[in-house]
């Protein structure tokens, strides 16, 4: 009887338009031009346009069958599938659940790289799944794990991440072709053959890059933070007010939720300090390192930004600004100026040189209805701390991650800052009696959406 | 022109006797019927033997050559009308669909031509869109085919076994005078196999020929008293001749041995996980050598009961495996035995669950049950529940619009109005459209079929209040839409809006082209305007909108025709192309212009990280691919930020959602000058050094 396996089972498992089809070509090919046999299915349908979709193969060696028939199964059956490949991580982790993945036989192949679906993208705070969990199963269930980010790798190589796969596939062993066999099948196919080649050297080769964990900040380097951040936002007086409105808190935990929320409150985003990041020279090279710009290739940058009647208003003096935002004749003739998004082109110089004198006006920030508002709720909800840290630490620690709700710009800002004012409302009826428990369950249903529901629900409920 | 070009597969149809046929069930039988001697195709895209529809408007030269005549069919009505043809002309014909939704449409035009029978061969191709990658209600074409005694083949999936079913029914059809429909499931249609090819068969008997000499015999029509004979002809001839056809021919097969205690019949299509569910449990082998004795049914209607009774008798017990529900065959077969009087057990759906797609492992379940019941076989163990805590992790993917598609700025215009105009009542449609359900959009109340979402709103006759809206697609629309929903509208006086979404293209089957496509349609006419067809049929408030990622403007259409006081239906057009349709004609063009050394422009957007802060409202109004999030670079902050990827294709929508909603000051355009001409890199070099003093000032 001819060696080498009777029969052989791959499933791939991808997204719509990620390439798992040319993958599943590509496995055709290498299984034919070695003389097996090959069987492939597939699933398209509307379902496949962003969803996940499967891909099976069975090869059996030709010289088994003597021209017979071979009877090959049409999907794979738990525990009979020899090699899976999954194009992210999560559809790894859809193999398992699938029962695809057996201890005793399969071989896992998967990008460690994420696609996040819908419902992760779109949650208010984070709402993104736990991939370790998915490589811990990973591990546990598979024979053999390849892991490793290839869409990294291919962007690296200009190339595609099936590519890539095709290399980590054949670096695998998994399947009893050379490296030269897939490397026909790639130029056989003579669809952009050297990005392929070159995206699959990388997938062969492809060491798993070192996972890059961001260290968490101590509180030391919290406040080493908030100060270098003040002092950029305005100067060395606001930072050393940082400074002093920190003295109060001794306990370490209450100290560190404090030290952070506070320098990203005492910083919020108004017209002047989103002028002044939009001109930093360090933003033009992130965006050109975001964008893939090539050597040689100009970019012109046009930032859609729609500062309204309300945004003039906070960076006029406190009075006069109170006065016009609520309302009158000016709001009425004025405020139409206002209603369309403005096209701001940073990389023409005029735009950019409007932008840098608006930035230099934060020197009278002080002096600006806005930053009377901001600093109000900041005095407000320093006082809640404070007066919680002294009974209850947990319900400050609490207290002091709320500023969290306070995102965005305009009606997010503002729908944020309304959960916040609700939640401070309901801290100061309740007591403390049950202080921590209370202010996690308000802040956390105030994340679920966007509009609030959840929060008013949870309120009414523990009113 | 379809979402991939098929030149090569064209090519695989030319090829002659003894060669080896390799690629998809679907184009297998594209071949099958070139083989047959067909005279005319017709059908209607839909997965999964959009392929199939593909490939033959791809093959024009060809089919010329062979004298073939092919249609893009209007509908699945009219594709099945076209059958006509082989009711007096010894002419063969094929026509394809998605069912039972393409069934469903086609049956009235299958209900007259069963009746009065064919006399040149019918075959109707029907992709069985059940099981894992269907899109449609789970139902069984099994009832159509009884319903009008219209024989139905299920063969095993493979090439040569796909062939010859093809062949067969061609015979079949002719044998019995009644149309044959060949079942095919999803995977059996994207099954890449071989088949040893035949010669291309030229038909005898073209249409040519047909329309040279017409004939014509009452008896074949649907009308008193030749409707009452077709009834008794169909009991009385057709049926034993179908009967005797099928037995001759042994178009149903043994695999296993000759006796046994017990045995199994299954339908052909399942025939492969059966045989893995067997050897998975060491009653079978690769090769289909099972230890029990298996009889297998390639035609699933009519049963042929003397094959029955020889299965059963002798056997104490008979497993039958039939997918779906109601059990047709379990039932036929239980008659077939009790009127014979043949005490043989039957066990179908007692140890099979009556829903859901027969995997490896239900069959492996089920197949444990029965031998425990009737055999010495101790029961399987049961396989290990999933993992609860990894089934919390992997997120569900909805299916969504893809990066740049033209019609998600229609649904984030849908969802601004609603916000200033309330909660309306949306009657939905069938295509890409309908992901508009799903997050993160949540519009569409109900869809009741394809091109019938105007219909669907039928019902809410507007006296003060909101006015109903319907969604409609282009395919939808010349498939029925026009007339089922819109000409309903004017003839009733409706006051809704209907907006019908103009992407150039059957977008969500594939891209295939259609009336209203903007491209030159080669064999087929297009750049029929939609607008034109609404208005000719009596609408009067009627818009079309260019340009849909015009979020504004969008917007305000929609709010306009929504709160306009003239009574009547209101059409809005919204027309942009398909952008997967789009990128695959622009996207070489402009690579090969990059690398010739051309001036080109590329438009991506992006966020800006340093101001977002995380709120994700432009996600929650876009959802598109591109448009994701990534970890966040500020220490302080724990949300992850908004992030534009590379695969942006630079329409501009999360642009203009962040202008229109007032949401964040992160979003840019980046346009990207590749090759730039010496002006330019003058300008801005001269501009890099003054912003560089600036910088610093």
């Amino acid at each position: 009887m001819p060696e080498g396996p009777a029969r052989i089972a791959i499933a791939i498992l991808a997204l719509g338009g990620q390439g798992g089809g040319v993958l599943a070509d590509w496995l055709t090919a290498v299984g034919e031009a070695a003389g097996y046999y090959v069987q492939a299915t597939s699933v398209p349908g509307v379902a496949q346009r962003t969803g996940s979709t499967i891909y099976y193969l069975e090869l059996v060696p030709e010289e088994r069958l003597r021209d017979r028939q071979p009877i090959l199964a049409l999907m794979p059956a738990p525990g009979d599938v020899d090699l899976v490949v999954a194009l992210e991580l999560m559809e790894a982790g859809r193999a398992i659940l699938r029962g695809l993945v057996a201890r005793d036989r399969t071989t896992l192949v998967a990008s460690t790289h994420r696609i996040y679906a819908i419902s992760e993208k779109s949650a208010v705070a984070n709402g993104i799944a736990d991939g370790a969990k998915v490589l811990a199963a990973a591990r546990a269930h598979a024979k053999d794990l390849i892991a490793f980010d290839m869409d990294e790798l291919a962007a690296r190589n200009a190339s595609a991440v099936s590519a890539a796969m095709l290399g980590a596939i054949a670096a695998s062993r998994a399947l009893p072709f050379s490296r030269q066999r897939f490397e026909d099948a790639i130029r056989a196919s003579g669809v952009a053959v050297d990005a392929n080649l070159a995206g699959f050297a990388a997938g062969y080769e492809g060491r798993p890059a070192a996972a890059v964990a961001t260290p968490s900040l101590t509180t030391e380097e919290i406040v080493e933070e908030g100060v270098r951040r003040l002092t950029d936002y305005l100067d060395e007086d606001y930072a050393g007010l940082y400074r002093s409105r920190l003295q109060p808190f001794t306990d370490p935990a209450v100290k560190r939720e404090v030290a952070r929320a506070l320098a990203l409150w005492m910083s919020y985003e108004d017209v002047m300090r989103v002028a002044q990041i939009k001109t930093r020279a360090s933003r033009t090279a992130k965006v050109l390192a975001d964008i893939g710009a090539g050597h040689g290739q100009i970019v012109h940058l046009t930032e859609y930004m729609h500062p309204r009647w309300e945004e003039l208003c906070d960076t006029l003096p406190a009075r006069l600004g109170a006065r016009l935002a609520r309302g009158g004749l000016p709001r009425r003739l004025l405020a139409p100026l206002f209603d369309k998004g403005r096209h701001v082109r940073t990389t023409s110089v005029s735009w950019f040189l409007a932008l840098r004198i608006l930035a230099a006006l934060r020197r009278g920030r002080r002096k600006t209805y806005r930053f009377a508002r901001e600093n109000a709720g900041i005095e407000a909800w320093l006082a809640a701390v404070a007066g919680a840290a002294q009974c209850d630490t947990a319900a400050a620690i609490e207290l002091a991650r709320c500023p969290e709700l306070i995102k965005g710009y305009g009606d997010t800002n503002a729908r944020g800052r309304s959960k916040f004012d609700a939640i401070m409302q309901a801290w100061q009826r309740a007591g403390t009696q049950r202080g921590a428990e209370l202010l996690g369950r308000l802040r956390r249903a105030a994340l679920e959406d966007e509009d609030g529901t959840a929060l008013q629900r949870e309120l009414r409920s523990s009113a | 022109m379809a979402e991939r070009s098929f030149r090569k597969e064209v090519e695989q149809l030319r090829i002659g006797a003894g060669r080896e046929f390799r690629g998809e069930g679907i184009l297998a039988v594209t071949k099958a019927l070139l083989q047959s001697g067909v005279a005319y195709v017709g059908g209607y895209q839909g997965a999964p033997i959009s392929h199939l529809m593909d490939v033959f408007a791809d093959a024009d030269d060809l089919l010329k050559e062979l004298g073939v005549h092919f249609e893009a069919s209007a509908s699945e009505a009219a594709a099945a009308a076209m059958c006509a043809a082989s009711v007096n002309y010894p002419l063969r014909g094929a026509v394809a669909w998605k069912s039972v939704v393409g069934t469903n449409v086609a049956s009235d035009a299958l209900s007259n031509v069963a009746s009065g029978g064919v006399t040149g061969g019918v075959l109707v191709i029907v992709g069985e869109d059940y099981g894992e990658g269907s899109s449609i209600m789970q139902e069984r074409t099994h009832a159509f085919a009884m319903k009008s005694q219209i024989w139905l083949l299920d063969p095993r999936p493979n090439l040569p076994s796909i062939v010859e079913a093809v062949e067969k029914g061609f015979e079949l059809s002719e044998a019995s005078n009644t149309p044959v429909m060949i079942e095919l499931r999803v995977r059996a249609c994207h099954l890449h196999g071989r088949f040893r090819a035949k010669d291309n068969v030229r038909p005898r008997f073209t249409v040519q020929d047909a329309l040279a000499n017409p004939v014509r015999d009452t008896e074949r029509i649907v009308l008193p008293p030749a409707n009452f004979l077709h009834e008794r002809e169909k009991i009385e001839q057709r049926w034993p001749a179908a009967v005797r056809f099928v037995r001759e021919h042994k178009l149903n097969e043994r695999f296993g041995p000759e006796q046994g205690d017990i045995g199994i019949v299954v339908q052909g299509g399942l025939f492969n996980t059966l045989n893995r569910a067997l050897e998975l449990m060491d009653l079978s082998d690769a090769f289909g050598d099972a230890k029990i004795p298996l009889l297998v049914l390639n035609v699933t209607y009519p049963i042929v009961p003397e094959e029955v009774r020889e299965f059963c008798s002798g056997k104490r017990a008979v497993l039958l495996v039939e997918e779906g529900q109601p059990e047709f065959i379990e039932h036929e077969l239980n008659t077939i035995l009790r009127r014979a009087d043949i005490q043989t057990r039957l066990i179908g759906k007692e140890v099979f669950p009556r829903a859901g797609e027969y995997t490896a492992q239900v069959l492996m379940d089920g197949l444990g049950r029965f031998l425990s019941a009737w055999t010495s076989r101790p029961e399987p163990p049961r396989p290990p529940a999933p993992d609860a805590a990894l089934a919390a992790e992997v997120p569900q993917r909805p299916a969504g619009f893809c990066t740049g598609c033209p019609e998600r700025p229609l649904f984030t215009a849908l969802k601004l109005a609603q916000r200033d105009l309330g909660e309306h009542h949306v009657s939905a449609d069938i295509g890409c459209h309908l992901f508009s359900i799903l997050p993160p959009f949540h519009i569409g109340n109900t869809t009741v079929g394809y091109g019938l979402g105007a219909a669907g709103a039928s019902a809410f006759r507007r006296h003060d209040g909101k006015r109903p809206i319907a969604i409609m697609g282009d395919g939808g629309f010349w498939h029925n839409g026009l007339t089922s929903g819109i000409g309903n509208a004017v003839f009733n006086r409706d006051d809704s809006l209907t907006i019908v979404v103009d992407n150039g293209y059957s977008a969500a089957t594939g891209g295939q082209d259609l009336l209203s496509s903007a491209g030159d349609g080669g064999a087929r006419s297009t750049r029929h305007a939609i607008e034109t067809a609404v208005r000719g049929i009596g609408v009067g408030w009627v818009r079309t909108i260019d340009n849909t990622y015009d979020l504004r403007r969008m917007r305000d259409a929609v709010k306009d025709a929504l709160t306009t006081d003239g009574r009547g239906p209101k059409v809005l057009v919204a027309r942009s192309e398909c952008m997967l349709n789009k990128q695959r004609r622009l996207r070489p063009r402009f690579d090969k212009s990059a690398r010739e050394g051309r001036r080109v422009v590329r438009t991506r957007f992006g966020v800006d990280a340093d101001t977002c802060t995380g709120d994700h409202a432009c996600i929650r109004l876009s959802g598109c691919p591109s448009l994701t999030v990534r970890p966040n670079p500020d220490p302080l902050k724990s949300d992850p930020v908004a992030h534009v990827d590379n695969s942006c294709v630079g329409c501009g929508l999360c642009g203009e959602v962040s202008h229109t909603e007032v949401l964040c000051p992160s979003f840019y355009k980046a346009e990207i000058v590749v090759n730039p001409n010496w002006l330019e890199r003058l300008v801005a070099g001269v501009k890099q050094r003054l912003l560089g003093l600036l910088h610093r000032a």
